[in-house]
């Protein structure tokens, strides 16, 4: 049986180990996109106040952060910084470094969201002399989410893939049960395929959420 | 010659009472684009005012001033008695910050050219929700009274639409109510026709007249129509390159004006 193309025996005996991984693949990424989503709102609306000093420093912090590879970020966070007395565990670097990553990209989608509500929208507010927490809640929020939601799924979408790095800091994710399991057998084949394909099929599920809800905002 | 009043001889500059609007060297540029330079002007309590003049004269730009969404480059600007951007303490001007222009504006209100209307919610949404959040009034109450708005400016029956289902003229008239939703002492209209269809005009323009004939409110209208600002406005001024050339009652300035650019310019308006 060892030369054949596709051992489903072998297959099935790695499965348990593989849904481990996936299991926190899943976690780490929610866990991150919650971070990254709350932590990019905040980080964008410092970018855009116009408060001196702070405001330049968020927009080159968030361009920083999208301008250099993930992993050299990872890396830094793991090797570098405990000689300077801060550790985190593995899955708490991996959480963080994705979390800051994806935040910094997400700078740049709430961005361009908000530029997409007419400056009139903003005038009438201020003409109609609103209290600034109903212009957000009732007038801003409501008109840029319909835009915004489907970029920031995609995010989490890329994010969930590159969660596959973490595999390079001892995270036991999908991708390192799929190594380890092919290490021990001399097998990648069928560990690697199913990683993939259950990397595909959340992917491509949640693509077609994001499309469904594109849709949805596209007929207001 | 049907309203006796207006055939009176009045001097058109004198504001009667107390002005809402007083405005003292006013400077404002747009990077080295000066709009307008030492502009001094008076509007009475409840005074109907014109401003023409060819776009790019300043018109809309004193409009935006007024209510601050532009802050003057020099000079001051009072409304109701109170500086917009100024605290007056001992007797010497001091820069206030955004939360006193805040406060001054309340009493102003502005209709936008492209109505800015909150495309997501109802016409009836859109006039209540700032009665709520800038009077504090009830819900209940507020809806009240933005129906009867709505039915004033001719829109009992749409109340419950959302713009896009509404034309042009309609939406205009639900920015006009929900305007007066905040029962502003002093309205601006920046060339509210100026994005209509030429049918819908008429409408809009119906509404204003209501306005100026059965409110003591004051109003500032930036127009075009010429014809529709002579029927309605007690006073017209003319700008021309950020200076007023003209400033009279309508029957002065529309039909004698003194200035060769005005006439060269009312000339070309009512050729259209």
């Amino acid at each position: 049986m060892r030369g054949a193309l596709w051992d489903w025996a072998y297959a099935w005996s790695v499965m348990p180990d593989l849904m481990r991984g996936f299991a926190l693949t899943v976690q780490l990424t929610l866990i991150s996109a919650a971070l990254a989503l709350s932590l990019g709102f905040v980080w964008s609306v410092v970018r855009l106040a116009g408060v001196p000093l702070l405001s330049p420093l968020a927009w080159f912090a968030a361009e920083f952060f999208r301008g250099t590879p993930f992993l050299i970020q990872l890396y830094v966070v793991f090797y570098v910084l405990p000689n300077y007395g801060i550790a985190f565990s593995p899955d708490a670097t991996g959480v963080l470094v994705l979390g800051v990553y994806g935040a910094a990209r997400s700078v740049e989608l709430y961005r361009a969201g908000l530029e997409s509500l007419p400056q009139g929208q903003w005038e009438a507010c201020l003409a109609l002399n609103l209290p600034l927490s109903y212009v957000w809640r009732r007038a801003v929020i409501p008109q840029v989410a319909p835009v915004v939601l489907p970029m920031l799924g995609n995010l989490v979408i890329v994010m969930f893939k590159d969660s596959a790095v973490l595999s390079t800091i001892t995270v036991l994710e999908l991708v390192s049960r799929a190594r380890d399991a092919g290490l021990a057998s001399f097998r990648f084949l069928e560990p690697l395929t199913l990683a993939g394909l259950l990397y595909w099929a959340v992917s491509y599920a949640a693509a077609r959420g994001v499309r469904r809800l594109e849709a949805r905002g596209g007929h207001r | 010659m049907g309203i006796v009043d207006r055939s009176e001889p009045m001097k058109a500059t004198a504001s009667q009472g107390r002005p809402i609007v007083r405005m003292r060297g006013v400077r404002k540029a747009f990077g080295p684009r000066v709009i307008l330079e030492g502009l001094d002007l008076d509007v009475g309590a409840g005074e109907k005012v014109a401003l023409i003049g060819p776009s790019g004269s300043g018109k809309t730009t004193i409009l935006r001033l007024l209510i601050g969404l532009t802050e003057p480059d020099a000079g001051t600007i009072e409304i109701d008695g109170q500086y917009l951007w100024h605290s007056s303490r001992g007797g010497t001007l001091e820069r206030a910050d955004e939360a006193h222009a805040r406060q001054v504006r309340r009493c102003v209100g502005m209709v936008f050219q492209q109505f800015n209307l909150f495309p997501h919610m109802t016409a009836l949404q859109n006039v209540h929700e700032p009665m709520e959040q800038v009077l504090r009034l009830k819900r209940p109450e507020a809806k009240e009274r933005a129906r009867a708005l709505l039915a004033r400016v001719g829109l009992g029956e749409h109340v419950d639409k959302r713009p896009s289902q509404l034309s042009g003229g309609q939406q205009q008239r639900v920015a006009i109510a929900r305007s007066l939703g905040l029962q502003p002492k002093l309205m601006l209209f920046d060339e509210v026709t100026s994005a209509l269809d030429p049918e819908l005009v008429g409408e809009v323009l119906g509404v204003l007249r209501e306005l100026a004939h059965e409110t003591d409110m004051t109003m500032l209208i930036v127009t075009h129509e010429i014809r529709f600002a002579a029927d309605i406005a007690d006073r017209v001024l003319v700008f021309d390159a950020g200076r007023v050339v003209e400033d009279g009652s309508p029957e002065i300035v529309l039909k004698d004006p003194s200035h060769p650019r005005t006439r060269q310019f009312l000339r070309a308006i009512l050729e259209r």
